[in-house]
């Protein structure tokens, strides 16, 4: 039995569609990432999911009872939001503590114990006393989670909780929350705009756009077998070109380039300009067919090798199992 | 799969339902039926048969009663015109150049808030009646009339203009000035070009809520009107003199037409101006020469308001003015027969009911409206209504009053002559604006608080309770505030609706004065005055004492 499972949701706003026959699940323990560019309606699903939002059509079912009508406060979710919605006039402790009060088969003693306990979890067992405000960015988010798992949660929804952080201090939590995650064993659902941190973090994407589902994979086949020219496009770079009456899409460093031609179907090209980037170098070349842009990553090794400069012509090849294909666009 | 409509009513917060239903049902009741009765007696006999525009045509057909509108119209726009370009000048000033004592000079324009507008009349009367202090310097102003209501009016409406331009012209994006000096641009053109077209909504705002003020004023013309009649004091002595509801309420359906013209001309259009976060802050460059000059003419407004005040200060003080000046405080001990003291107490127990229920009704009012999940629908009527209280003359909001609750037929009569009517048309006749000041607090509050609540179990009411009223308490308390010294100096609503036994103070000052106690009635107007700075100064000292104590430890702005 699937802990959550989500059935053909739709909702429109004022006419416009958020959400259009949308399907998922949730394993136990699982972490899915829900991830798209912003209004895609990521936010809604979650919101829907939540409780906070009702859907005009679909179903939401609950570790096999039906949910879509019960009010958030029944379906025992964890949640932490983009704005973390901290209790401004009440300690670290005290937002914990409020939340917890609600249950009414644990003592004061145990409330407290259970407070401090997720406050440990989540390091902040120094800084429980202070007031939000007080706080920095990735201590507040702490709170929030600390807030949010201390009630024993069923799962926890997470809505873009990194976004607000720079990036160190978001390096830092992803890592934090996964650890915590498992740990724990906590069912979790996570909206996200950001490609990086879905790839690290999830066992599974669901890959949105403009209300629909895209795919839903692991981060691995969401990024090498990517369903649509849109998951394609969404997620790493992406070299597309046509070929055959079809759509073509393939990864950049997955592309070879030698000065003689590799097999017969290596392509004739010209190098553009070449960046350095590190570890790897970036290519950018004009194939000689059609003249359209391609880029290639090079190990730096590799490109020292080759000595490439502008305007050198080269050979292009690719193995036949990294190019995606897609009938062409209507 | 079948439309969820049918069971979104399984998801349905009963007991926020009701909460939402019983807020706007109270509202609806005490705005929409009183309104409805006064439209509908506009269009009836005494004897309550339909007459069609038969009252209009009466009205209109008497030419005593007619030429109010044109007198009425006169001074409005006049008044307007000239509290407009003071209030302009005086917030430019306050905002835009580097004179010293602004703060000073902020509160002193604010004074005219805090006593009736019957006294400004009052104070005029000092100042420029047959025995003025002005008068006896020689020079020589015919107070009775145009001339005395225009300027009393100007008095009234100006800190009212002075405050929405203060707002305007605080916030300016720097970079346009910037800009404009680097194109060579002198301050002529910079004024006229970039600070103007920035005022364009408030200009035309601030001259809208001028004109409704002056147009629907009853204190002024009351004392100073003499021969001169206008709207206000036809409907006075429409309702309590001839006894002629019909006629009554008709003047009051003209009342209105200033309010609703500026909302069909969309007078009371939002500020559309762009100031974006990067925009930068203004910054006053040097000017002695513009200095000098707005540093005296804010320290002659200033004495303009002053000389008010003070008027009343000799009056209320001296044994008979002008002919005995000794000092005195024997003008304190008033007759029973206007109200006595008794009708000071009575001013504060209304007051402060008013404080107490309107800010609680009010904020509850606001924070369904802002956070209540869901409901669309009544969310937006909620709204709607309101901001229509921002459109009703106080005349209006009591004759009304009168026609609703005096009807046998109402349930709700028993309230008729009581306590209870005065503090609800003061509730509803001021409820507009504490309604924003909730509504813009609320709004600072993250939104998603209410939702975390609600995923963690907790009640509305232990949040609201909680985490919403503490972190308002600013805003309650300016709400409460604004209901008390509104409440203390209101005339217009309350005129029609006291009861002989229930006098309050700004009404016995019209009775005083017309008794010619006009000694009696400064002092009591010196102990409204002094009773609001000090309601003021309270506010101002609990907002201090609250972000210091405890803002300030929590690290909160």
């Amino acid at each position: 039995m699937k802990f959550l499972e989500v059935k053909g949701l739709s909702k429109k706003f004022d006419g416009q569609t958020a959400l259009d026959k949308v399907s998922l699940s949730l394993e136990k323990g699982e972490l899915l990432c829900l991830l798209g560019p912003s209004g895609c309606g990521k936010t809604t699903l979650l919101r829907i999911i939540a409780g906070l939002e009702t859907a005009d059509r679909g179903e939401v079912w609950l570790e096999g009872r039906e949910a879509t009508f019960l009010p958030p406060a029944r379906r025992n979710f964890g949640i932490v939001f983009q704005s973390y919605a901290l209790f401004p006039n009440m300690t670290v402790r005290q937002n914990v503590l409020f939340g917890l009060a609600q249950n009414k088969t644990l003592d004061r003693a145990e409330r407290e114990r259970k407070a401090d306990e997720a406050l440990e979890m989540v390091d902040l067992g120094p800084h429980r006393h202070k007031y939000p405000n007080q706080l920095s960015g990735g201590q507040q988010q702490r709170t929030a989670l600390a807030r949010a798992i201390a009630v024993s949660p069923a799962a926890l929804l997470l809505d873009e909780p990194l976004s607000a952080l720079d990036a160190k201090v978001r390096a830092r939590l992803r890592g934090e929350i996964c650890r915590l995650q498992r740990a724990m064993g906590l069912s979790t659902i996570m909206v996200t705009h950001d490609q990086e941190e879905a790839i690290t973090m999830a066992d599974r994407i669901v890959v949105m756009n403009n209300a629909v589902v895209e795919q839903i994979g692991s981060p691995r086949a969401i990024y090498e077998q990517p369903a649509t020219p849109f998951v394609a496009g969404f997620i790493g770079a992406m070299n597309f070109y046509s070929q055959a009456g079809g759509l073509c899409a393939v990864r950049p460093e997955k592309l070879e380039i030698d000065r003689q031609p590799r097999d017969a179907e290596s392509l004739s090209a010209r190098i553009g300009w070449v960046e350095f980037r590190g570890a790897s170098t970036r290519v950018y070349a004009r194939l000689a067919q059609d003249g359209s842009e391609i880029c290639v990553d090079l190990p730096t090794e590799r490109a020292d090798q080759l000595t490439i400069r502008e305007n050198d012509r080269v050979y292009i090849s690719v193995a036949a199992r990294h190019v995606n294909r897609y009938p062409a666009a209507a | 799969m079948a439309l969820n409509l049918g069971k979104k009513a399984k998801l349905l917060n009963l007991p926020q339902l009701a909460v939402m239903i019983t807020l706007l049902a109270a509202l609806a009741i005490i705005l929409a039926g009183p309104l409805a009765c006064l439209f509908s007696k506009a269009f009836m006999d005494n004897g309550g048969g339909f007459v069609g525009l038969d009252n209009y045509r009466r009205y209109f057909g008497t030419p005593a009663l007619a030429g109010s509108i044109f007198n009425t119209l006169d001074i409005s726009l006049v008044s307007a015109f000239f509290s407009l370009c003071l209030a302009l000048a005086y917030a430019y000033a306050l905002t835009r150049t580097n004179i010293r004592g602004k703060t000073f000079f902020k509160y002193a324009a604010l004074a005219p808030i805090f006593i009736p507008t019957i006294v400004h009349a009052l104070g005029l009367i000092y100042l420029f009646g047959r025995q003025g202090l002005i008068t006896a310097l020689g020079f020589k102003l015919e107070i009775y009339g145009r001339t005395g209501i225009i300027l009393s009016e100007i008095i009234y409406t100006f800190p009212q203009a002075f405050l929405m331009f203060h707002v305007a012209l605080e916030t300016a994006d720097n970079r346009l000035y910037e800009a404009a000096d680097s194109l060579g641009c002198s301050p002529a053109t910079k004024f006229l070009k970039i600070t103007l077209p920035g005022l364009k909504y408030t200009l035309v705002n601030v001259f809208f809520v001028c004109f409704t003020l002056a147009f629907t004023d009853f204190g002024a013309p009351k004392v100073l009107g003499g021969s001169y009649n206008v709207l206000a004091t036809d409907i006075y002595k429409q309702i309590a003199g001839q006894f002629n509801m019909n006629m009554g309420a008709v003047v009051g359906t003209l009342l209105l037409v200033p309010a609703l013209i500026s909302f069909l001309a969309g007078g009371l259009a939002e500020d559309r101006s762009t100031l974006t976060a990067k925009s930068t802050r203004l910054r006053i460059k040097p000017g002695p020469g513009r200095d000098a000059f707005f540093f005296i003419f804010c320290v002659l407004m200033t004495l303009a308001l002053a000389a008010l005040v003070l008027s009343l200060l000799v009056g209320a003080f001296t044994t008979r003015y002008p002919y005995n000046l000794a000092p005195t405080l024997d003008n304190f001990k008033f007759n029973i027969s206007t109200g006595g003291l008794a009708s000071y107490f009575n001013s504060l127990k209304m007051s402060g009911l008013t404080a107490l229920f309107g800010a609680l009704f009010v904020f509850i009012y606001a924070y369904m409206m802002e956070k209540a999940r869901g409901l669309p629908w009544p969310k937006k009527a909620g709204r709607l209504l309101a901001v229509v209280p921002l459109a009703l003359p106080g005349l209006v909001v009591g004759i009304s009053f009168i026609f609703f609750f005096n009807s046998p037929a109402n349930p709700l009569n028993f309230i008729y002559g009581t306590l209870a009517i005065l503090v609800l048309s003061n509730i509803l006749h001021y409820f507009s604006v504490p309604f924003l000041t909730a509504t813009g607090a609320l709004k600072k509050l993250d939104r998603e608080i209410e939702s975390v609540a609600e995923s963690l179990n907790i009640p509305k009411w232990k949040t609201f309770l909680q985490i919403s009223v503490p972190l308002s308490w600013p805003a309650l308390l300016e709400i409460a505030m604004y209901f008390f010294v509104n409440s203390m100096v209101t005339v217009s609503a309350v005129v029609f609706l006291y009861s002989p036994g229930f006098k309050i103070a700004s009404i016995a000052i019209t009775h005083m004065e017309e008794a010619g106690d006009f000694a009696q009635a400064a002092a009591m107007s010196l102990l409204i005055l002094g009773l609001n700075l000090l309601v003021r100064l309270a506010y101002e000292l609990a907002v201090w004492l609250n972000r210091h104590l405890f803002l300030k430890r929590k690290g909160l702005p």
